[in-house]
């Protein structure tokens, strides 16, 4: 969400707040994102799902438009559709086309391999589908350092495809390096030179973001610089709520959005083969609420793991602060971003690794373990057997969730 | 956050809403029922708003069963004296164009 506005309460009804109100949960996701597969042609370092082959276990098309049937019963308005690059799946287009004459509206992330101009003009046809081009850094130089060689051309390619189709309004999606944060300007430069709006969001330290996370991450000066980057020109930009662990550097409000982090309660991910986790960030054992296709605990189908799961009913319980309790900033941080504590090994009631009252940074140098999934689709190498971490696994469950999971929210 | 609803559109420009004429959503506009009161998702702007009690639901919903927009809200148990934000509520809603005249 990128601005919001509220009409004043009558006197004699106080509303609870929103963020209140979302701390238990919806009946169904607002933001949703399906990764369709985890086949991908390209091999970016930060990848948050591991992606690389496709998994044969993959959803088929049926399954697929079995899920969107659900979707729609539960109003699941849109869906943030990733992989992998989904537009490698033959079907994808069949898929976006039912998705979208079953009310389920489209937005899908590419690296543009397959916008076309065919496929753009197509795209310009649509009321319902939205695309997000991603790119992380304004030049090729620094862009192919993170997403491989070529990776720059093929997008700025599809953001001239789609401009020249009509196509209206798509997104470049930025991941914020330590690399490209000096970059923001012209990035902003490069969205309205193709008539697109800039996202940004956070690097996380999940799948192999976690390889690079310690490289890669903004320093802390460069956090700074980024919020002061938000508040002075960060009007009319997107950030999927991703930077509310910045709050806590200036006046309540001073960011836009909600600030809310809802993974469990108005955000989830499903994943290629049909696993349910909280949050996109978060593709590990540790957040997994169910399988769409088996009968689990809670039932078959998205609708019973969204609502039953007891991963989702934890996470809707109330939350303690734990070692942020005494802190100032809490109110506007909550703690932080829970896979990014819980990618880098930091216990998960304490601080951010990117507190802004520098929290994270001793608690980044003690001997930490850093979890690894064992969900790992990369090329060239093999499948990461599941790591024992049973110690640090029953650690983590024996504390109680963080209040925040990390948002991808586009509201 | 206390209010009736939230929207994401910025809506800072006054859009005319006359409470005395009648008023309905839009027809791309989908509601979905929630603990709080209700979601609205507009298919044609991708704004979603959140309608934040039982009370402004019905009146959005019943809107277009009324010769205008005060007596939706007399029919949803409001008197004249406590519409103000009932009103402001409609208004901002008619701005992000989540209702249009009828």
């Amino acid at each position: 969400m990128t601005s919001v506005d509220s009409a004043p309460a009558p006197a004699t009804q106080p509303v609870p707040r929103l963020i209140e109100q979302f701390e238990h949960g919806l009946d169904a996701p607002i933001c949703l994102t399906w990764e369709l597969t985890y086949a991908c042609n390209l091999a970016c370092v930060h990848c948050l799902s591991s992606s690389g082959k496709r998994d044969p276990r993959e959803l088929t098309t049926q399954q697929c438009k079995d899920i969107i049937d659900e979707l729609e019963r539960m109003q699941v308005f849109y869906v943030n559709i990733g992989g992998g690059e989904p537009t490698v799946r033959s079907d994808f287009w069949e898929l976006v086309d039912y998705a979208t004459a079953h009310h389920v509206g489209v937005k899908f992330s590419t690296n543009g391999v397959r916008i076309t101009p065919e496929v753009a003009a197509r795209l310009a046809a649509s009321d319902y589908v939205d695309v997000q081009i991603s790119l992380d850094g304004a030049t090729a130089e620094v862009n192919d350092a993170v997403r491989g060689a070529g990776s720059f051309a093929m997008a700025i390619k599809a953001l001239e495809n789609l401009a020249e189709a009509g196509f209206k309004d798509a997104k470049i999606s930025v991941v914020v390096t330590r690399t490209n944060v000096d970059q923001l300007d012209d990035f902003a430069e490069l969205a309205a030179r193709y008539g697109a709006t800039l996202r940004i969001t956070r690097l996380r330290p999940s799948g192999r973001g976690a390889d690079v996370w310690d490289e890669l991450h903004p320093t802390a000066e460069q956090q700074v610089q980024l919020y002061d980057w938000l508040v002075a020109k960060g009007d009319g930009v997107l950030t999927g709520d991703s930077f509310f662990h910045l709050s806590g550097l200036g006046e309540p409000g001073a960011l836009a959005g909600l600030n809310l982090c809802g993974a469990g309660r108005v955000v989830c991910l499903i994943d290629p083969v049909g696993d349910v986790y909280a949050c996109p960030f978060a593709i590990h054992d540790r957040f997994l609420a169910g399988n769409i296709l088996s009968d689990n605990d809670s039932g078959p189908g998205f609708a019973n793991v969204w609502k039953n799961a007891p991963l989702f009913r934890e996470l809707r319980e109330p939350q303690s602060a734990g070692a942020c309790s005494s802190c100032g900033h809490y109110d506007s941080c909550r703690g932080g971003c829970m896979a990014a504590k819980f990618f880098t090994g930091l216990p998960m009631d304490g601080p951010d690794p990117e507190c802004v009252e520098g929290y994270g940074a001793p608690a980044l140098a003690r001997e930490r373990v850093k979890p690894r999934s064992s969900v790992d689709h990369s090329r060239s190498q093999p499948v990461m057997l599941k790591l024992s971490t049973s110690r640090l696994r029953s650690d983590v469950a024996a504390k109680a969730a963080p209040v925040r999971l990390c948002n991808e929210s586009p509201v | 956050m206390r209010g009736l609803l939230t929207v994401t559109s910025s809506a800072a420009e006054v859009a005319s809403f006359d409470p005395d004429l009648s008023w309905r959503l839009h027809p791309k506009v989908a509601v979905r029922p929630e603990p709080f009161g209700a979601l609205l998702y507009h298919f044609g702007t991708r704004k979603l708003s959140f309608l934040k009690n039982r009370t402004i639901v019905e009146v959005v919903k019943s809107l277009a069963d009324h010769p205008d927009a005060r007596s939706a809200c007399r029919a949803a148990g409001i008197d004249d004296a406590q519409q103000a934000p009932y009103m402001h509520a409609l208004r901002v809603l008619a701005q992000s164009k989540m209702l249009v005249l009828q």
